[in-house]
């Protein structure tokens, strides 16, 4: 299985060559090609992931530039995995979100360079090549946005390129130092030496702020979000389908892989104010959705609520002035990690369902509809299935994440995590409203000639509802991805 | 048979899970299928849950627990359970039999309408959930199916969608329930993280056994009362209520199984559940948790007794009853008499869902009215319906002998005057058992005496399928009354495990005479009040009622529900709203501001340096151009091109070094 995962990686760059030299239309097709074999080789190495086994496996390493210790040097753990078979799973998705782009070719050919670029980020183990291709999703991304994007797309794009980019450059020079200091990018040297604290005094500091603001930006973090609502709403749907599955994913994969490891001793300092900005996260950012008109924003803003509660548990793990113990810990990673996916499906699923309304009605306020229950039953019942697993209720995937959460963040932050209950309010108060204003009273004018779902859409709703279902009634095989890896870094953090 | 059954107690609620999932599957027309198939799931529920109770009858105290690992994170695995005991084998059968009565009713009531299939798909679903909380041996468990009937719940009270109201009242049902909801989560919580476990019994490790009830320390209050807030909310408890009024926007089978029987009282099981953590170091049988809950019930139970009396929709005067009731259970709860409460709960559920098919079989009759003013009469026109419906007003009345509401309202008022605490609950709750008594009263006569009214003139029967479940719940509450009496009080005993003895002497107390007092007060001030309502009386004209004529204020402020729901529009809802307009706005303007600011400074200090650039360096360099341009012009000048000038230039030359040699030397 040598070389599966630079398969993995460089599959989709071939699949861009493809579909710039093949004709216009059929280049979804071939995009979907190459998609099912970058998804099949992932398979493969989930197959063949030894689940029990600590440390990374499949690693490659080769040598590439001496000089400053950079290597080729890829593998996997339970979380990388995890990310990858989400990978897997969100951008297919994404290329069969509605309403299609124009010129799609230029969009498929950027999106598998973004999917790329995905899939380099969560498996790399050394710096600098994690960050060249972290940095290469970034183009691709401030590309969609530009030339794909709705209304105000420009200031949209730059705005979200200015912002994350500037956050990058913050983190490359942190590294810069922490390489000066102790000269290695290796992640698990850098872990290792985490212990003791990799850096002291001020320029310790220094190279914490840069790495979290860059982090806190990615993911987002309040009041680093202002961002996201933007991007999210002119994003054509694929692309914030990938932007709020996966893009976001990659800052708290940072958060996980790199911050929390190597400053634990800067996070115990001002762990309190990191977990008020984690809850501000969570509250604010589902009030703010309360009050929005138009559909992708709010999904958008719920999507800040959903990392928030990552944010809290980690802060919450890494700052307990006393040693924690150890079901806590577990139960606050394992619930980072289940949440990490579930947000992914589920926050992906409502903006392709936003998709499908907005093509339909050529608009996505939320007053623009109404009473749809009566005509497309089906819409609004898998819609709602989405909604529902997005608010967290039992049997469906996302309260298995959020049960872990606020339980090892509960024992460990008792206070935090208390207030952050309201956000799980809010949110169904969000959603309610949502469901009240779209489906039911009597049907609007403007919606009286919808289609129902139609098969191609069914072919795409029902397995990854079913998987929603899957995880929340029989979640063990999610967590047999990761438990190792859970208890790993378990120890890592106490 | 019954070994078999205590393997396999998950399949009481898979069967109707399943069953739900396969009606739903079907297409809109296929009624017939969906009806019979929705009756079966729920006749093997029921079946399974006789088969259940057999052990439970055979051994006192019988108990046990079926616990499995549900998942494994890290190294921990979470498990979950189903456990058979008294409380949960009476609860199943209540639930399995007043909910099959339900479904054979809704065969005709919904017979005309069209999404038929997906209103049994949405009962069943509801009644796999509920007999899922009964017999969840788990906090977590019993939460899940805690959360999947509030879905049903949400489900069903929207279910003709078409309706804004409808609708409202769903979503009002769901986000009240849900704030109940958040502060059972937060106590489940803190529990496992005190006792590291999450099931009830565990041989002996379980959280309310000892072992587990010892680890809780002082934070047991805390946790009992955190989950209490969940059952406020579910039960409908004070200050959450405003929900189950609303919640009558559903279709009247809907009101009558899950806010009324079944789904209402889960609050109180709930508490009954989990009793241990609410009596944890009580002295007396008193402890500071189970006091909030005593007058939490007692408030709730006052006040919703007090406004059903002024309400004109029958289904709400039922509504606010089972509010008041559900206060009564609670107040049973706290004061120490938690198998009175459980025993009020069971027979509640026969004689409430008895009161609100008849009253289903009366809208039904009167083609969709639902104000009383406007019935009237009926008892000629609905004879079966007339009948049942006074056994089920005499149940919940409390008129004692012969109907079940009577015994056990009489098992919680001896609970409560004992109470050590204080005696106010006690009488409280005796001037309940007369308003109760007065609001049934009125309602009777409103609806079916006196001369027929606008909707009743051509009111009629309803049909056999619908009369038949009235007739099974009305002998229900009659038939319990036996498993009830002081002379032999088998449920009593049931319930808390103890052998039973028959003594009939115990039949006659002095209490009860003053209960039959009460009881008689009521329903004679009712029928005094009321003997004219709905016709003119001197200076009253028809439509207005006695009390209202009587005490304008006063019936005006119940009428409009003491307002509760205008404060808490005004207040919490207000404030809510102004929170999320603030926070978007905050984002919008304040903290993009600072960001557009950030921006805002690069570009000013983009815009000095180019100034710099442009005025000083830039500048610089274009002075010495200008200059170098200048000198060049003055240069090229002298290139002029004619050869005199030139040799001139060079005779002066000459002639000046000539001269600056001879003047060196």
């Amino acid at each position: 299985m040598v070389g599966v995962i630079t398969a993995i990686i460089f599959i989709p760059l071939l699949g861009t060559l493809a579909v710039c030299t093949w004709p216009q239309r059929n280049c979804r097709v071939i995009a979907l090609i190459f998609n099912a074999i970058s998804a099949a080789c992932a398979v493969g190495l989930w197959r063949k992931f030894d689940a029990t086994a600590t440390g990374m496996q499949f690693v490659e390493r080769h040598a590439w530039i001496p000089a400053i210790n950079a290597e080729y040097l890829v593998g996997v753990d339970g979380l990388s995995l995890l990310l990858v078979l989400l990978t897997s799973l969100i951008v297919p998705f994404a290329f069969l979100a509605r309403p299609v782009p124009a010129d799609s070719r230029g969009f498929y050919a950027t999106m598998l360079v973004m999917q790329s670029a995905l899939y380099g980020t969560f498996t790399a183990q050394n710096f600098v090549l994690w960050f060249l291709f972290y940095e290469m999703s970034l183009i691709p991304a401030f590309l969609l946005i530009k030339i794909w994007g709705g209304e105000n797309r420009d200031r949209a794009a730059t705005k979200f390129f200015l912002y994350t980019f500037l956050g990058s450059v913050a983190m490359l020079l942190s590294f810069l130092g922490i390489y000066f200091a102790k000269g290695t990018f290796d992640f698990s040297a850098l872990a290792s030496l985490g212990k003791t604290g990799v850096l002291t005094g001020k320029v310790a500091w220094l190279a914490f702020a840069g790495i979290f603001i860059g982090l806190a930006v990615k993911v987002p973090l309040f009041p680093f979000h202002t961002w996201l609502p933007d991007a999210y709403q002119t994003a054509p749907t694929g692309v914030s389908m990938v932007l709020t599955g996966l893009l976001s994913k990659m800052g708290v994969y940072g958060f996980v892989r790199l911050l929390l490891p190597l400053f634990p001793n800067e996070i115990k300092i001002i762990g309190p104010w990191l977990l008020v900005l984690a809850l501000c996260s969570i509250v604010f950012a589902p009030l703010a959705a309360w009050a929005q008109r138009d559909l992708k924003r709010m999904v958008a803003y719920l999507s800040i609520n959903h990392l928030g509660y990552c944010m809290l548990a980690l802060f919450a793990v890494t700052t307990s002035p006393t040693v924690a113990a150890k079901i806590d810990v577990h139960a606050a990673l394992s619930g980072v990690f289940m949440q990490i996916f579930n947000h992914g499906i589920t926050a992906a699923t409502l903006f392709y369902f936003v998709g499908l309304l907005e093509q339909r009605r050529g608009a996505r306020g939320i007053g623009d509809f109404g009473g749809l229950m009566q005509r497309t039953p089906l819409l609004c019942g898998w819609t709602s299935v989405a909604m529902f697993s997005s608010l967290g209720l039992p049997g469906l995937n996302g309260f298995i994440g959020e049960f872990l959460i606020f339980k090892g963040s509960f024992a460990i932050a008792a206070s935090f995590t208390a207030i952050a209950v309201i956000g799980l309010l809010v949110t169904a108060i969000v959603f309610t409203r949502a469901m009240q204003l779209l489906f039911s009273g009597p049907l609007a004018e403007s919606c009286s000639a919808f289609p129902d779902l139609l098969r191609g859409e069914k072919l795409v709703v029902v397995p990854v509802t079913l998987l929603m279902f899957a995880i929340g009634i029989a979640p063990q095989f999610m967590f047999n991805i990761f438990n190792t890896t859970v208890v790993q870094m378990a120890r890592l953090f106490s | 048979m019954s070994a078999w059954i205590l393997d396999h107690l998950w399949l009481i609620p898979a069967v109707p899970f399943a069953a739900s999932l396969i009606i739903l599957s079907l297409p809109n027309a296929w009624r017939r299928s969906a009806a019979a198939l929705a009756v079966t799931g729920q006749v093997a529920a029921l079946g399974l849950s006789v088969i259940a109770f057999l052990p439970t009858v055979q051994t006192h105290g019988f108990r046990t627990a079926q616990n499995f690992t549900w998942f494994t994170f890290g190294d921990n695995g979470l498990r979950l359970g189903f456990v058979l005991d008294p409380l949960a084998a009476a609860m199943l059968l209540m639930i399995s039999l007043v909910g099959l009565c339900i479904f054979v009713f809704s065969i005709g009531y919904m017979a005309d309408d069209k999404n038929f299939v997906r209103f049994f798909a949405y009962l069943l679903f509801f009644s796999g959930a509920m007999l899922g909380v009964v017999i969840a041996n788990s906090l977590l468990l019993l939460f899940i199916s805690w959360e999947l009937v509030g879905l049903a719940s949400y489900l069903l009270i929207g279910f003709w969608i078409e309706r804004p109201s409808a609708a409202a009242a769903a979503k009002k049902a769901f986000v009240t329930t849900r704030i109940g909801d958040m502060g059972f989560f937060l106590g489940m919580l803190w529990l496992y993280n005190r006792s590291g476990t999450l099931l009830f019994y565990d041989g002996g490790k379980g959280c309310l056994e000892s072992a587990g009830l010892a680890m809780l320390g002082a934070s047991a209050t805390f946790i009992a009362l955190l989950i209490f807030f969940g059952a406020v909310g579910k039960s409908g408890q004070f200050p959450l209520h405003v929900w189950l009024p609303d919640a009558m926007e559903g279709p009247t089978p809907v009101s009558a199984l899950i806010h009324a029987a079944t789904m209402v009282a889960a609050g109180v099981f709930l508490v009954a559940r989990v009793y241990p953590l609410f009596s944890l170091g009580a002295i007396n049988g008193v402890t500071s948790s189970l006091t909030v809950v005593v007058w939490i019930g007692v408030t709730t139970a006052l006040m919703a007794a007090l406004i059903a009396i002024a309400q004109a929709d029958i289904k709400r005067i039922l509504a606010y009853s089972t509010v008041s009731q559900l206060g009564l259970m609670m107040v049973s709860l706290g004061v120490g008499g938690v198998a009175a409460g459980i025993m009020h709960l069971l027979a509640h559920g026969f004689f409430k869902a008895l009161l609100f098919l008849g009253s289903g079989s009366v809208i039904h009759g009167c083609h969709s009215e639902q104000d009383i003013r406007k019935m009237g009469g009926l008892r000629r026109f609905m004879p079966v319906t007339f009948l049942t419906y006074a056994i089920g007003m005499m149940a919940l009345s409390g008129v004692p002998f012969f109907f079940s509401g009577g015994w056990t309202k009489e098992e919680i008022l001896h609970a409560t005057a004992h109470w050590p605490k204080s005696p106010v609950p006690y009488y409280l709750m005796l001037a309940g058992v007369v308003l109760t008594a007065l609001y049934m009263t009125r309602q009777i006569i409103y609806v079916f005496f006196g001369n027929p009214r606008a909707a009743a003139k051509h009111a009629h029967e309803s049909p056999r399928v619908m009369t038949t479940p009235l007739i099974a719940l009305a002998l229900g509450a009659i038939l319990l009354s036996v498993v009830l009496t002081p002379a032999w009080p088998w449920l009593h005993e049931y319930l808390t495990g103890e052998a039973v003895h028959f003594e009939i002497g115990r039949l006659i107390q002095p209490a009860l005479f003053v209960s039959l007092v009460l009881v008689g007060a009521g329903i004679g001030v009712g029928l005094w009040m009321y003997r004219k309502a709905g016709v003119q009386d001197g200076n009253r004209p028809a439509q207005i009622d006695p009390l209202e004529y009587a005490q304008p204020a006063l019936f005006r402020f119940l009428e409009n529900k003491m307002w509760i729901d205008e404060l808490y529009a005004r207040t919490v809802i207000a404030f809510s709203w102004m929170a999320a307009r603030l926070s978007d706005w905050l984002d919008r303007y304040f903290w993009d501001g600072l960001v557009r600011g950030f921006g805002g400074i690069g570009q000013a200090f983009a815009m000095f340096t180019s100034g710099v650039d442009e005025r000083g360096i830039n500048a610089g360099v274009d002075e010495t151009t200008v200059g170098a341009r200048g000198l060049g012009r003055l240069l090229s000048a002298a290139h002029s091109g004619q050869i005199q000038i030139y040799l001139g230039v060079v005779a002066i030359g000459m002639l000046a070094l000539l001269l600056l040699y001879a003047w060196l030397a």
